[in-house]
Formats: C-alpha cells, sequence, structure tokens
C-alpha cells in the first residue's frame, strides 16, 4: 500500500472550482465502492451573508414571506457579525437533485468534508430512509414550494398582509399537529395542486356548509346525532381537521392551512431521524475521507484539520459541562454506525450476545439496513449497544415532582444496559416528547364549541405558552375552545379560550373592599 | 452526477422582505426605542442606526409542549459517581448541568431580543411622526447632493459611455506598433518582387518564393485585430459634491419655566430636522445654543436641552446675544446663518416691540432663513403678532408657526424646503 508515491489533488487551502469538481469526482468514485445510492448532486457556491439567507428560511429553498423568518435573519445576522456564532458549515436540501450549499469562506478541506457529508452522506439518507421514500416527494418540493410561495403573495394581494399574517401564525402556533402520522400523505404535485386548487375550494366549502346545516333534514336523523360524539374518533391531525371543518374559513384561507399543513408534513421526517440523518452523514465522510488519504490523495495538513473539524463535530460534553446542552445527535448517530460496523467485523462476546444476527456479519449491507429501516427510536432500541452505553457513560434520572430528590434509575452497567436503552429511544419518539392533543368533541347544535383533550402521560402538565396556542386555534375555529387534560380517564384541568370567568373573581375580594386611606 | 454552480453573485438579499415583516410587526416597539435615542442623542449624531432590543416573550412563536412538573426522565451523559438506585438531590435554580440543560430545552433562556437598525430605517422611523413627505425625507436622507462631471478618459467603464475617436485612435496606434515589423519586411519584399520581375523574369522560383512571402507577411498583418480590448477608452464621469459651503445654526430656546420638558422634547426635534437639512446642503455647521429666561446664555447642548431655570422671560435678550456672536464670529459674507426659535410665546410684554426691532434691523437682513416656532396650544400674545410684521417685511426668509404636537412641525419646513428644492 504505501509504495505508492503520495500524489494529492492539492496542498493549499484554497478552493477553486476546478480543486472542488476533482474533489467531487474522488469523492463519488469511492462512494460508488461502497455502492452509496444517491440523487444526483447540486452543488452551489454561495457568500456569508446568502448562507444567513438560507438559513433564515429554516431549510427551505424558497420560503414564503412571513415576519418570523426576519426574526430567524436578524438573530442570525446578529450573532454572526458579532462572532458570537459560526455560520452552519453546510445546508442541505431533500430534494431531486440534492442542493448542497457550500460556503465561500470555508478552507478547500473544509468543502471537501461538506461534499462527503451532504452530497453522499445526507443525500444517500433522504433516498435511502424509509420514512423520506414514504413521506416526501423530493422530485416535487421545489416546485410545490414555488406554488406555495405565489398563493400566499396572491392573498397578500387580494386580502392584505395582516389578514395572512395572522393566518399563518396561527398555523405555525399548530405546525407540530398538522401531520399525518399514520396515513401516506399524497404526493404533493405543483401543478396538479394548481389546477386542483379552484375545485377544491368550492367543494370544500360545500362540505363545510353541509356539516353545518341549520335545516333538520329529517327529525329521526336528526334525533340519531344527539348524544353522540363528533367526530366519531378523536383526530390527531388538528391542521387537516380545521381546514376541513372550521366553520368560519373562507377558501383561501383553507388553502393556506394547507400549504402549512404540506410543509409540516415535508419535515416531519427530518425531525424524527435527527440521530440517524446526521450520524450516517458523519460517518460517511468520516470513512471516505480516510479512505482519500490512504489512497494518498490529500496531504498530511488536510487530514489534521480535518480531523480538527471532525473531532469537534463529534464532541460530547458531559452533563455537567457548561457546554451541555442534551445528547449531541452527530456524536451519538457516529459512535452507533461505527459500532455496528464493529460489531460486524470484530464482535467481542458480549456482541454475539447482544446482537446474534449482526454479529459478524457484511457490515455494508448490515448498515444500508439499518439506515434504510428505522427512525431515531427504534433505530436506538434496535441498535444502541453496551459498549456505546459505556463509551458515553449513559445514565438516567427520574425526576418527579412528587418525591423530594431525583432518583438515578439506571446507569452504564449490565442491569442498566436494556433500561437506559428503552429510555433514550423513548426520549426520542416525537409521540412522547409532544404532549399528546387530539380533537375530542364538537358540539354542533349548541355554541358549536371546539373540545380537545391532551391525554397526560406521565403526569407532565402544558407549558404556559398553551393560552396563546389556544388563541391561535380560537382564531382558526371562530367559536369557543375548550381543552381538557386528562390522567386516566380523569378530567383533572380544562381551559378555555375566551377565558371563563373564574368562581373566585366572582366572590367579593376582601381586600378591595377596604377602602383606601 | 454532480453540478457545481456559483451562486455568489446571486442576491444576498433574500431576506429583506422577511426582514422588513418584522420591523413592521413589531414598530411599536422599534418606535420607542428610537423616541428613547432621539432625546438620549446629540441632534449632531443622528446618523447612524439604532440598537433595539425587545422582550423575548413578545416575540414568541407559540406552540404546545411539555412544561415543568410530572414524572420527568432523562438519559445524561457522562456519569461520574452515581450508581443505580442512588437518591440525589434536586439541583437548585439553572446552574447545575441538569438544570441548565433543561432551560435551554423549554426556551426559558432567552429574555431579550436584540438586533440592529440601519440609520436609513432609523431615520424613517423618526420621520415618521413628522408627518414629512416622501420627497423631503428622501432630501433629509441625503442621496443626491453630488453632480457628476467629465473627468477625463480612462480604461475602463460603462459600453454607452465608449469614447470612439480615442478608442479608434489607440486601436490604430496599436496596429501600427504591433505590424510594424512585418510592414517594413512587405515594404522590402514587395521592391525585390518589382526588381525581380523587371530585371529577372525567368527565375520563377525566386518570385514564386518572393509572393508567397508577400502573402505570408500580408496574412501575418491581417491578423492583427482591427479593435482590441485593450484599445477601448470611456469617456470617464466623477460624482463630484455640490458646491457647499458654511453654515451656522442659531437655536435658540425659551427655558423659562413655563416650558416643560415636552416642549422642550419637540423643539429639540424641530431641531434636528433643521440640523439635517443644513447638513444636506453645507459641508461644515457650527451650531450655537443660546437659551434665555430673563437674560441670554450661550450654552453647549446637554445644558440648552435638559437643565431647568425658572423666571421671567425677555426674549431680546436672547436675540441680541444671537448679533453680537453674529458679529463677532459669523461675518454674513462667509456664512451661510440659519435661526431656529423655539418657545412657548410668553414675553415680557414692553419687551416684544424691542424684538421686533432688532430682528428687522440687526438680524434679518443677514439671515438665510429664520423660523420661529410657537408650542403652545393657547392663544397668540404680544410676540407672535410683533413677528408677523416681520414676516410682512422678510416673507421669502422668515416663517413662524404654532406647533401643538409633533407633527405640526413639517408645515414649517415645508416652505424652506420647496424653496431648495427647486432652487
Amino acid at each position: 500500500m504505501s509504495a505508492r508515491p503520495r500524489q494529492p489533488i492539492s496542498s493549499g487551502s484554497e478552493w477553486s472550482f476546478e480543486l472542488i469538481k476533482q474533489y467531487d469526482r474522488e469523492i463519488a468514485r469511492l462512494a460508488e465502492r461502497y455502492a452509496l445510492d444517491t440523487y444526483p448532486n447540486q452543488i452551489e457556491v454561495i457568500t456569508a451573508e446568502q448562507m444567513m439567507d438560507a438559513y433564515a428560511s429554516v431549510g427551505m429553498p424558497i420560503g414564503y414571506h412571513h415576519w418570523s423568518y426576519g426574526k430567524h435573519f436578524l438573530a442570525t445576522e446578529k450573532g454572526y457579525s458579532r462572532g458570537q456564532m459560526g455560520l452552519a458549515y453546510e445546508i442541505v436540501i431533500n430534494s431531486d437533485p440534492c442542493i448542497a450549499y457550500l460556503m465561500e469562506e470555508n478552507t478547500m478541506c473544509m468543502q471537501a468534508l461538506v461534499i462527503a457529508h451532504a452530497c453522499y452522506g445526507h443525500n444517500s439518507f433522504f433516498k435511502g430512509n424509509y420514512l423520506f421514500r414514504s413521506w416526501t416527494d423530493a422530485s416535487s418540493i421545489i416546485d410545490y414550494l414555488v406554488f406555495a410561495k405565489q398563493y400566499i403573495m396572491q392573498c397578500e394581494e387580494r386580502h392584505g398582509i395582516d389578514a395572512v399574517e395572522e393566518l399563518l401564525d396561527s398555523c405555525h402556533a399548530l405546525m407540530n399537529y398538522g401531520v399525518d402520522r399514520y396515513k401516506r400523505p399524497y404526493p404533493i404535485s405543483a401543478e396538479e395542486e394548481r389546477q386542483r386548487q379552484k375545485e377544491r375550494e368550492e367543494q370544500l366549502q360545500r362540505q363545510v356548509n353541509d356539516l353545518w346545516r341549520t335545516i333538520p333534514k329529517t327529525g329521526d336523523k336528526h334525533k340519531a346525532s344527539d348524544g353522540k360524539r363528533w367526530p366519531a374518533e378523536p383526530q390527531e391531525n388538528i391542521l387537516y381537521f380545521l381546514e376541513k371543518h372550521a366553520p368560519l374559513l373562507e377558501p383561501w384561507q383553507r388553502e393556506v392551512v394547507r400549504i402549512v399543513r404540506k410543509v409540516a408534513q415535508y419535515f416531519y421526517p427530518q425531525r424524527q431521524t435527527q440521530v440517524m440523518n446526521e450520524g450516517w452523514a458523519t460517518f460517511w465522510h468520516y470513512t471516505l475521507l480516510n479512505d482519500l488519504y490512504d489512497e494518498g490523495l490529500v496531504t498530511d495538513g488536510f487530514m489534521l484539520e480535518f480531523l480538527q473539524y471532525h473531532t469537534s463535530v463529534v464532541f460530547q460534553p458531559s452533563f455537567d459541562s457548561p457546554y451541555y446542552s442534551g445528547i449531541n445527535p452527530y456524536a451519538l448517530g457516529f459512535a452507533m454506525y461505527q459500532d455496528i460496523r464493529r460489531i460486524c467485523e470484530n464482535p467481542t462476546d458480549e456482541d454475539k450476545h447482544w446482537f446474534p444476527d449482526i454479529a459478524g456479519s457484511d457490515w455494508l449491507s448490515t448498515l444500508k439496513f439499518a439506515m434504510q429501516s428505522f427512525k431515531d427510536e427504534s433505530f436506538i432500541l434496535q441498535y444502541l449497544s453496551p459498549k456505546v452505553i459505556r463509551d458515553f457513560k449513559l445514565f438516567s434520572i427520574i425526576d418527579d415532582d412528587q418525591k423530594d430528590d431525583l432518583l438515578v434509575s439506571a446507569i452504564h452497567d449490565e442491569p442498566g444496559y436494556r433500561h437506559i436503552r428503552e429510555l433514550l429511544a423513548a426520549q426520542y419518539n416525537l409521540g412522547n416528547r409532544e404532549p399528546n392533543v387530539q380533537i375530542w368533541n364538537v358540539d354542533r347544535r349548541g355554541d358549536r364549541s371546539l373540545t380537545l383533550r391532551h391525554t397526560q402521560h406521565d403526569r407532565k402538565p402544558l407549558a404556559d405558552s398553551c393560552d396563546e396556542v389556544m388563541k391561535h386555534l380560537h382564531r382558526l375555529w371562530g367559536f369557543d375552545i375548550h381543552l381538557e387534560s386528562v390522567q386516566g380517564e380523569q378530567v383533572v384541568r380544562t381551559r378555555h379560550m375566551p377565558l371563563k370567568p373564574s368562581l373566585e373573581s366572582e366572590q367579593p375580594r376582601l381586600d378591595l373592599i377596604v377602602p383606601p386611606i | 452526477m454532480s453540478y457545481v454552480i456559483d451562486r455568489r453573485l446571486n442576491g444576498k438579499n433574500k431576506s429583506t422582505v422577511n426582514r422588513q415583516r418584522f420591523l413592521r410587526r413589531y414598530r411599536e416597539h422599534i418606535k420607542k426605542a428610537v423616541e428613547d435615542a432621539v432625546s438620549r442623542r446629540s441632534i449632531t449624531d443622528m446618523e447612524h442606526g439604532e440598537q433595539i432590543s425587545i422582550p423575548g416573550r413578545d416575540i414568541d412563536e407559540p406552540v404546545l409542549h411539555h412544561g415543568r412538573g410530572g414524572r420527568q426522565t432523562q438519559v445524561h451523559p457522562g456519569n461520574k459517581e452515581f450508581t443505580s438506585g442512588e437518591h440525589i438531590s434536586r439541583p437548585q435554580g439553572g446552574a447545575g448541568g441538569r438544570g441548565s440543560g433543561k432551560a435551554s430545552n423549554s426556551g426559558e433562556g432567552m429574555d431579550e431580543f436584540v438586533f440592529q437598525i440601519t440609520q436609513d430605517e432609523f431615520l424613517d422611523f423618526m420621520f415618521e411622526d413628522l408627518a414629512l413627505p416622501n420627497l423631503v425625507k428622501r432630501h433629509l436622507a441625503g442621496i443626491d447632493s453630488f453632480k457628476t462631471v467629465r473627468a477625463g478618459i480612462s480604461n475602463e467603464g460603462n459600453p454607452s459611455r465608449i469614447n470612439i475617436v480615442r478608442t479608434l485612435r489607440s486601436a490604430h496606434a496599436r496596429r501600427i506598433a504591433l505590424s510594424g515589423s512585418s510592414r517594413g519586411k512587405l515594404k522590402l519584399a514587395l521592391t525585390e518582387l518589382d526588381r525581380l520581375k523587371n530585371e529577372e523574369p525567368d527565375n520563377l522560383t525566386d518570385i514564386a518564393a518572393t509572393e508567397e512571402e508577400i502573402a505570408r507577411l500580408r496574412r501575418r498583418i491581417d491578423k492583427v485585430p482591427f479593435l482590441d480590448t485593450f484599445d477601448l477608452k470611456y469617456n470617464l464621469l466623477s460624482k463630484q459634491p455640490n458646491p457647499t459651503s458654511k453654515a451656522v445654526m442659531f437655536c435658540i430656546m425659551d427655558v423659562s419655566g413655563s416650558m416643560t420638558q415636552a416642549t422642550k422634547d419637540i423643539a429639540k426635534r424641530f431641531f434636528i430636522l433643521l440640523y439635517l437639512f443644513l447638513k444636506r446642503s453645507y459641508d461644515k455647521i457650527e451650531v450655537v445654543f443660546i437659551r434665555h429666561h430673563t437674560s441670554a446664555k450661550e450654552v453647549d447642548e446637554e445644558e440648552f436641552f435638559y437643565s431647568r431655570e425658572t423666571g421671567g422671560t425677555i426674549v431680546s435678550s436672547a436675540l441680541k446675544l444671537m448679533q453680537e456672536v453674529m458679529a463677532e464670529r459669523y461675518p454674513a459674507h462667509e456664512w451661510n446663518i440659519y435661526g431656529a426659535q423655539a418657545s412657548d410665546g410668553d414675553n415680557w410684554n414692553d419687551d416684544s416691540p424691542v424684538c421686533r426691532e432688532i430682528l428687522l434691523k440687526q438680524i434679518m437682513p443677514f439671515m438665510q432663513y429664520f423660523t420661529y416656532v410657537e408650542i403652545t396650544p393657547r392663544e397668540h400674545q404680544a410676540l407672535w403678532f410683533e413677528y408677523e410684521n416681520v414676516g410682512e417685511a422678510f416673507p421669502d426668509s422668515f416663517a413662524q408657526q404654532q406647533i401643538v404636537a409633533a407633527a405640526d412641525i413639517y408645515p414649517v419646513f415645508r416652505e424652506l424646503f420647496q424653496r431648495r428644492i427647486s432652487a
């Protein structure tokens, strides 16, 4: 191996378009060796200002206008101009072709790292992982975003910026509750959207009108519906429900709700595969650039610079460090993929006991299977090995507000492995992370109020921002909103919007009766 | 398959609209911050942006999430001394590692959202109350105080400004220079050919060789391009500031007990506006602050706006002082003199005719413009009526106006600006 003379592609830290192309060719050739299946790449070189723009639109290449993106931008701009914060080295977009942004200020080494990370790591993840395959449609997303932007601009012209802004505020507040979790969404196509939009507007409105018809059709049918809840099953996709059934929304407003819902749906897989996605991309930039080095295509200096970036990306501060802010998805994901490879190539007795099916198997196909068939929660449940738990020194804390102190329920030892693994997996379950709030009932014959039900998990209450969210919900629905928090079958707390006068304030308060002196 | 695209030349201001939306939404906060800044800053210091901070909770985008409480389990890395089943006391506050982790997760860390607005935006917000029309705003924010003049010839420029004569001249020179040696050889070859044809018409090989040589040289001369990029010459235009000169601005304000801080703030805006306007028209501006009650005094800005005095009012004292300062330091042939007087209209009754006399005889003949603003909702007193006489005598350079709120400041200016812009 070492007999071959080293002929590095470049030796300085300056990049040029020619060099980027050369590195990309070499990295593509190596990726080919591992049969990484990717979308075509579109590598775009941009300036730091443009990176801030890209940043502000939260990863959408084309976004509709909204003040919250301006807020993002101002925050980024300030942080960057004061040097408090570096910009992300790359942004990659799940589209076909896969768009990756390289920043002008990066060194050649960094550009190569980003190409390996984004254009081959993330890109193959987007194309391979089952969530992305079945929930997003990479080929049509750009077109759809263009459609959405134009539609919202038209709405602003017709109905005023304020009306659209208020509506978007309300929709954004409920964005995480605008996702179909179980049903595969119909693939979106901008062309079809445009064609069907008119038709849908009319049809939707007719449906809604029908639902809220106040003239009884026949006596017996009316009677039959009494006493029953409607909708019959609780609905978890709140935005979808509002789009279809909110009584007072105009057709264009329903369309805007739909747009926000579609965008939320597009991001849904990303939120569920943070560890897997970043881990996968990190694993491949590490593997591919090391291969480049083994072939003598990069210099020692390049490699040292690369390792410095790499180690800072996968750095995991411990819980008592001032830099600690939860588990670093890059670190955990990278460690797990590396560990799977190790289990396949050099299994220990422990691995054979814990992972009899993969110990000693072909690492590449095992790794790809893992990447394709899981999301964070199930990936951790399936593959978190005792070795990784030991390396990270993981431990779990139970913080129960009914107890005086905290309990360390498990640590990185033999009896604790399974417990830690289950808890960590649950931590990545979106269903646990977000409060479980569903649409429970609509008072169709009465005051048209909407009742939602929050099923508490481990007695966790809703945060105070919930009142604000209810205001937004009230704006969309147009009638009273009630939110019940339920433990088991028992309602523990009810919130109302608009606020109902509470009993206490009706009684005269003594301190107010005393006249001021 | 990869495509590399250079997007650096694409617009970088994709976020401008969103940024504007943000400013629009929080204009109340920003306006307040700008107002504070206006009263805090010196009137000669309006030329930069401002840092705005908005309480974090006001710009939150609410979403449903879990609050504190209940039974929370969390896995952390980096265990050092804990064993399973151990009870540890709950860390207090956000100081410990666990505490800070949770605090940032639930988004309680940020309490102030701070950002910067540019000078243009700052002035926009400041002008807003003053109800300025756009033309004047643009004039104040100052874009068009240059004129373009010819400044010779340059090698770079805009295609529409090509200087054809110069370009062809330099192309010609280049053609001569580059083809010089070939031309010389051609000349020799032509004479040689003539000689051969006349003297040795049978020497066909030499004739053919010379003819070929001639053809080769001609090709070579033809290869020198008629016009090359470095022949191009352009007329150079350069921007020159408008001929400007020096101006002095007198700010005169009544600081007697009847002037409240609110009145003074309105006066301050008026002075700022005048200052900004002068700044666009003149290179160098000096500002003289004269305050008066029963006697007048030249002071610095801080004292001018923020010190309190009591007592009666004798306006003529200030005018006398102004006249003295003018005579001593600002001769009218060197300086453009502007005056701005703010008062609540009170004056010692016997003093008002004196004021008129001083203005008419000693001040107005040297003034570019003198404005008097009376900041009061009450009825006019003697001073106003005396000043009306001055206005009749100098209709082009004297203006007086009553101001009740900040938005009334503009009408005073309108006349002045119209004169300036049309001039």
